[in-house]
């Protein structure tokens, strides 16, 4: 269904060069957006990501009578998140909070390993692009992870900063290194898909909430596929080099695509409010068919990975990715910016 | 008794709107004027980001709602919904609202930020449209969503008004825009992207 959109596409994109007199257009609201996402690329260069995983933790674990999880945070950013996404004033469920900890977790990881290609891109217009597509998606992982706190009184920072590594719940698709550009093509090109799927049928869901922040997203995700599959039909059919990385990159990321569309047991207690992840295959298995058809690649037909992502057991890299991500917010608890 | 601000605008917005207009408890009439003159007040906040256009022409700001307390004082409720989920002019845009409220004379006031029904440039102001041409950015064109073909139309250049444009890069300097050149007088612009 979703195959007009896409063909229709074609390397189309702008490889020329920008103007001398474009970068001042390019630097500002880029920049402002990349705090809020948190220090992915300057932390990058800080390198002191051992130290990190040692911090004190500044609330006492087994503490019940303590309400608040990490100090005083009593700022405005707060009382901003305790506001709605659409669901006037209801709470999630803990089972609906569970799966917007999956949604939120795969959204909010992308998004901070794509910002880490900020300045580093091939071109500049790819700092842009890739920089406005982690953006997007840090407003969807923002809008389910303050859902998902909602059910316990957690904010979408507590979430973000102060939950360790067992405790976050994304795919490992999304954990992916960003590797070269290819294969972060690569996984933009599933990850995209994906969501695009994913976010259509969840418009239907029975929760209201879920709902809106899908409409929302579906409209954002559909541009980053667009843009995931012109650089697949360019990588795939430029030099024999590019060619060459994006068959490698496309054979190093699709083992971790079966992962999505496995039915955990939350999923049976969802009923409507969730999307059920195995109906999706059949789309995103057709969309594919028809961008690698077009790129001349070959689907790779290994296994797939026996990835763990929503029961907490991770790839390797998320560690260091989290380590990077929350070290600030750990070494000043409840410090804004 | 609770009176809706009616924002002077099209159709469409109100039609998308209203199913999801929150209802609030009953309370003290408040007089038209309070309402009006709220709206006014929330609908002169300008787009951070683009100062040109007001958050009532970029159709960010979708209601206004006063609601008196019995003693004379008023509440103000402000709803508004982000162009991008990630927009980070929100935060901002909620300040500013909170300001020129309390400008206005109306001291407690709350900002609300919803998602549903998603923001689309359709909501943009025909004044909004014309207001971004002469700050040097090309408004959208064509409607969001009008089918499953999506059709691009040209994007007229906002300094030479010449037709014969095209895009540099999908994303431009804010997750709103895309970058254009103009191959007639060679400048390049921003677009404001159909969404």
């Amino acid at each position: 269904m979703a195959q007009g959109p896409v063909v229709a596409q074609g390397p189309v994109v702008a490889q020329v060069p920008v103007a001398a007199s474009v970068p001042v257009v390019a630097q500002g609201p880029v920049a402002a957006s990349v705090p809020v996402v948190a220090q992915g690329p300057v932390a990058a260069q800080v390198t002191v990501a051992a130290p990190v995983l040692v911090v004190e933790r500044p609330r006492n674990e087994g503490d019940e009578t303590s309400p608040d999880p990490h100090g005083e945070v009593t700022v405005e950013r707060v009382e901003l998140s305790a506001e709605l996404a659409g669901g006037e004033g209801r709470a999630a469920t803990a089972d609906v909070a569970a799966y917007a900890l999956w949604l939120g977790d795969d959204a909010l990881i992308l998004s901070q390993q794509l910002g880490a290609w900020i300045a580093r891109a091939p071109e500049l217009e790819e700092d842009v692009a890739l920089a406005n597509i982690a953006l997007d998606l840090l407003g969807h992982a923002r809008s389910f992870l303050r859902y998902a706190g909602s059910y316990d009184g957690r904010t979408e920072d507590d979430l973000a900063y102060w939950r360790d590594e067992p405790e976050f719940r994304c795919a490992w698709l999304f954990q992916q290194p960003n590797g070269d550009f290819a294969q972060t093509i690569a996984r933009q090109l599933a990850a995209s898909v994906y969501l695009f799927e994913l976010y259509t049928a969840l418009q239907g869901s029975s929760d209201a909430t879920l709902a809106a922040i899908a409409a929302k997203a579906v409209k954002e995700v559909e541009y980053h596929r667009d843009h995931a599959v012109q650089w697949t039909l360019r990588l795939a059919g430029g030099t024999d080099e590019s060619r060459r990385r994006m068959i490698r990159a496309v054979g190093d990321v699709w083992p971790y695509v079966g992962e999505l569309f496995r039915d955990e047991p939350l999923i049976d207690r969802l009923d409507d409010a969730a999307v059920r992840p195995s109906t999706l295959q059949p789309a995103f298995d057709a969309v594919i068919a028809a961008v690698f058809a077009e790129a001349e690649l070959e689907l790779p037909t290994g296994p797939m990975s026996s990835a763990g992502g929503r029961r907490g057991a991770h790839f390797p890299t998320l560690g260091f990715l989290l380590a990077e991500m929350q070290v600030l917010a750990r070494q000043h608890p409840g410090a804004t910016w | 008794m609770l009176r809706q601000a009616q924002p002077p605008v099209r159709a469409d917005q109100q039609l998308v709107g209203a199913a999801q207009q929150p209802v609030g408890a009953a309370q003290q009439p408040v007089g038209t004027d309070d309402v009006a003159r709220a709206w006014r007040a929330a609908a002169s906040v300008s787009d951070p980001e683009i100062p040109v256009l007001t958050i009532e022409d970029l159709g960010v700001l979708r209601d206004v709602r006063v609601d008196g307390d019995g003693s004379g004082g008023a509440r103000v409720t402000v709803t508004i919904t982000p162009t991008y989920s990630g927009c980070p002019a929100m935060d901002a845009i909620r300040d500013d609202v909170v300001l020129a409220l309390t400008a206005a004379g109306f001291d407690d006031v709350d900002v609300r930020l919803v998602l549903a029904p998603a923001w689309t440039t359709d909501w943009m102001t025909d004044a909004g449209k014309r207001k971004l041409v002469g700050y040097g950015i090309a408004p959208p064109t064509g409607r969001a969503g009008a089918g499953p073909i999506r059709l691009a139309l040209s994007v007229r250049c906002p300094r030479c008004g010449s037709l014969d444009t095209r895009e540099l890069a999908r994303f431009g300097s804010t997750s709103c825009k895309a970058l254009y050149e103009c191959r007639a007088c060679l400048e390049p612009f921003d677009h404001f992207k159909v969404h």
